[in-house]
């Protein structure tokens, strides 16, 4: 019966999606069999998105085909994908922020008598999908109120609202605890079990071994290939993904912590939408010599936190002291006197986007003679200085120290802020999600400049949200939920489970440190 | 109170309709700064209706009959006409914004400057002047409706309620009342007004689903430069005589900042309407005779000069808007020209 069915229910043919100057699907051919899970893997810019993009009408490829139960079919636009039974939960929700949860669901296949909206016959329906499924959410919150775990069980609720078949799951597990990934896996297989089929778009190895039947693999745009992943591993897999052989772990000594760099006392941080503090009442040190990292899920405070600590927002309470300087009320600009700073957001706080590379290489360091004289820039001597950061750091930009930062792709973007930040040769260096939207090989490279710099003997505060990044490169663990430190766990003898439960807010340690 | 009440509809009911119109536009994603522009052509465009209709005498046996029910008609006719062309001259915006993915507020403002300037042109050329009137008569002797319509003398009393809201008002304030109410639920419990909002908060989100960003977009214009254009038409009407003159004394940007300080929503901005409309008011009329007992005179008796309490709508503008915009929450995609490329 099983192989009965295992017919292909979607068959990508040939697909070619060009873009100017950019060929981002080229020759690739997907089958979706009826009732499988099937992963589509491939890094940043491999094209997996374009792929499902064309699948679901937003894009029309140059060439190729779409075949749904052998037949072509012409999806023009996200209706024609509805229409057949195609939906997707985008990487980045598509929800109207100041909607109800059910006007969310609704939208664009409303239930109507003369124009007037029926939401007395979608809310059933949608409670009882939500009830079949165990997808838990309040369909009368906004949605700019509830939490995104909550915001990607709407966006699931609204696939299966409208009866769609198969299923496309861009990069789901990305914003989620792991506790809710887990509880996803266990929603995507029973839909797969009731024979729904499932596209899930990742580049997280653990999570498609763990529930995918099978595997495309794409790189640079090109078919690399499609495997059972019962006849694979982890590490051919990701050698398939980035085309040479990749090192999975972070090799890395154990930690020598030197004295304090940062003493971080009863810090708070005002918000800029609540009442409450974004940062409440927080306390550590970071020594030298060692990787400490903040985990937390996005938005319990991680930002403000290093907004307090760099001087992008006033702290309303606290002392902050660094290499024995209370900096408390220090400008920026003194505060960078002792530390570097890898921002979250590099567009925003890291590049000025239309200065070239070799001016933003410079932007902290201008005043220093060896780049000024008499308040005029020396522009050989900042050329001479971009170029060796350039080559010693292997930034890849179209003109080398004259290209224009914002031409530039975001994970040579962000290796030019690493450059410039690791070589002013700071006791302190901040870094923010330093690996976001990067690459394999990009995120390698950077763990790796960590390390170094921590040997090196310099105190590294990482704040990620990446929990293999947490745990494989971190020396110790700060856990923050709702602002406050709510745990500080070691990376050698805790699990991700339990640091999912700190990050959560289901479990958390006295302030003493003491378990409670 | 009679007079006080009167009065204040009236400034309230053209700022009401065409802040809605503002709703309309921003609500789907475009910021339409060219009300002003909008009702100064639709003002333009029902005052030329009425002039050319009388002079071609068309209504000319009903007026003399005084059959004041043809009259009420011809001015909605000329209602619908003002609406008409403020939505033709809105689709400019609406192209340009739209189609060309211009910046929205450079647009709006290139309406505003051009609304006026060809208005003036177009009432050099037909009425060789620099207004342009109503054939014959006025707007009260044509379109006001009055006690003795329904057999009430000179002399009798309505009581209060048919004083204020019946005897010397004008229907066009009603319909506008009504439209904004049926309006405000279009927007709020109808599928077009779920998908619209969709469009000025989420246009990604509303493409994903299969909603025409675009068709909203123009859909959201289009009833907010009908809007406009009545509502410049009303405003003619009821405050100038019926007449246009190229100037609306920037009540299409006191409907801005009435939509502002509503949070772009209907009842707050009837509410706001009315503020705004009591202040214009007591502006236009603080000098005048105590008519009933309103006890407007005493603003005058306390000698401050007249030219500040001309400015007082306008200040108080100034005044709420800095307080109250930092609170209000605009859509969130408002001014930005949505492209179906872009991620």
């Amino acid at each position: 019966m099983r192989i009965m069915e295992a017919e292909n229910i979607i068959e990508m043919l040939h697909i070619t999606k060009e873009f100017p100057g950019i060929i981002a699907n080229d020759d690739i051919t997907l089958q979706l069999r009826r009732g499988e899970i099937h992963a589509l893997l491939g890094e940043n810019g491999a094209g997996k998105s374009t792929l499902m993009s064309v699948l679901f009408g937003l894009y029309q490829p140059e060439a190729g085909e779409i075949r749904k139960n052998g037949e072509v079919v012409r999806i023009k636009n996200p209706n024609d994908a509805t229409a057949l039974g195609i939906g997707m939960v985008h990487q980045h929700f598509k929800l109207v922020d100041v909607f109800t949860v059910l006007e969310n669901i609704i939208l664009g296949a409303e239930t109507t008598k003369l124009g007037f909206l029926q939401k007395k016959e979608a809310r059933k329906k949608v409670e009882a999908l939500s009830e079949k499924y165990g997808l838990k959410v309040d369909l009368d919150a906004k949605v700019e109120d509830i939490t995104v775990g909550m915001q990607q069980r709407v966006e699931i609720l609204k696939m299966l609202y409208r009866d769609n078949e198969i299923l496309i799951f861009d990069e789901p597990t990305a914003v989620l605890t792991p506790q809710e990934i887990d509880e996803l896996m266990a929603t995507m297989k029973e839909f797969a079990k009731e024979g729904k089929s499932i596209l899930f778009i990742s580049h997280k190895l653990n999570e498609i071994m763990a529930v995918a039947d099978r595997v495309t693999v794409l790189r640079k745009g090109k078919y690399i290939g499609t495997v059972d992943t019962k006849d694979t591993d982890k590490q051919s897999l990701s050698n398939m993904m980035v085309g040479r052989p990749v090192q999975l772990q972070v090799e890395k000594e154990p930690a020598k912590p030197g004295e304090a760099v940062l003493e971080v006392e009863h810090l708070c941080v005002p918000s800029k939408s609540h009442k409450r503090d974004a940062v409440h009442d927080v306390s550590f040190t970071a020594r030298a010599g060692e990787i400490l990292c903040i985990a937390g899920i996005d938005g319990n405070g991680q930002s403000e936190l290093v907004y307090g600590l760099t001087g992008l927002e006033k702290c309303s309470e606290g002392k902050v002291t660094l290499c024995g300087h209370d900096i408390s009320h220090a400008s920026i600009h003194h505060r960078g006197g002792d530390m570097s700073h890898i921002p979250e957001d590099r567009h925003k706080h890291g590049l000025v986007l239309d200065f070239t590379l070799e001016q933003n290489m410079v932007l902290q360091r201008f005043r220093e003679p060896r780049f000024q004289n008499m308040g005029f820039i020396k522009q050989g001597e900042v050329r001479k200085y971009a170029e060796t950061l350039i080559e010693q750091y292997d930034v890849r930009s179209g003109q080398g120290p004259v290209t224009i930062a914002r031409s530039m792709s975001g994970g040579n973007q962000q290796k030019a802020i690493i450059a410039r930040e690791i070589d002013r040769e700071k006791p302190l260096i901040v870094a923010v999600q330093p690996t976001r939207g990067l690459d394999v090989g990009a995120i390698e490279y950077i763990h790796k400049q960590l390390v170094a710099e921590r040997d090196k003997g310099k105190a590294v505060l990482l704040v990620s949200l990446e929990l293999d990044e947490v745990m494989s490169l971190s020396d110790r663990i700060l856990v923050m939920y709702e602002g406050e430190i709510v745990g500080e766990l070691d990376p050698k003898t805790t699990t991700v489970q339990e640091l999912g439960l700190y990050m959560a807010g289901a479990k958390r340690m006295g302030k003493d440190g003491e378990g409670a | 109170m009679t007079f006080l009440i009167q009065q204040t509809l009236i400034y309230a009911v053209p700022l009401m309709i065409v802040a809605l119109a503002g709703v309309f536009a921003e609500r789907s994603g475009i910021i339409n700064l060219a009300l002003e522009g909008i009702m100064i052509f639709g003002a333009f465009a029902g005052v030329l209706f009425v002039n050319l209709t009388q002079k071609a005498g068309t209504f000319a046996e009903a007026k003399a009959a005084g059959d004041w029910v043809t009259l009420q008609g011809f001015m909605i006719l000329a209602m619908v006409v003002a609406a008409v062309l403020g939505a033709l001259f809105s689709l400019l915006l609406s192209f340009a914004s739209v189609n060309l993915k211009a910046d929205q507020t450079i647009g709006g403002t290139a309406l505003n400057l051009l609304a006026p300037a060809l208005v003036l042109f177009f009432i050099r050329i037909i009425a060789n002047q620099n207004t342009l009137q109503m054939a014959e008569g006025d707007s009260a002797s044509w379109f006001m409706i009055k006690k003795s319509f329904f057999g009430y003398g000179r002399n009798d009393e309505m009581g209060f309620f048919g004083s204020t809201f019946i005897d010397k008002t004008y229907l066009a304030t009603y319909i506008c009342i009504i439209l904004f109410v049926v309006l405000s639920i279009l927007l709020y419990k109808t599928r077009f007004g779920l998908r619209l909002r969709s469009c000025g908060e989420n246009p990604q989100a509303a493409d994903s689903l299969g909603i025409n960003v675009y068709k909203m977009r123009y859909a959201g214009t289009t009833i907010s430069g009908a809007l406009a254009g009545m509502g410049g038409f009303v405003y003619a009407l009821t405050t100038a005589n019926c007449a246009s003159t190229g100037d609306v004394a920037g009540f299409g940007f006191l409907a801005l900042a009435v939509m502002i300080f509503g949070n772009w929503k209907p009842l707050n901005i009837a509410g706001s309407a009315l503020i705004f409309g009591l202040f214009k008011c007591i502006a236009a009329s603080y000098s005048s005779i105590d008519i009933n007992g309103d006890g407007i005179f005493l603003l005058k008796e306390l000698g401050i000069s007249p030219h500040f309490y001309r400015m007082l709508p306008y200040l108080i503008t100034l005044i709420v808007l800095a307080f109250t915009s930092k609170k209000s929450r605009a859509p969130k995609a408002e001014g930005i020209p949505y492209d179906k490329g872009q991620r």
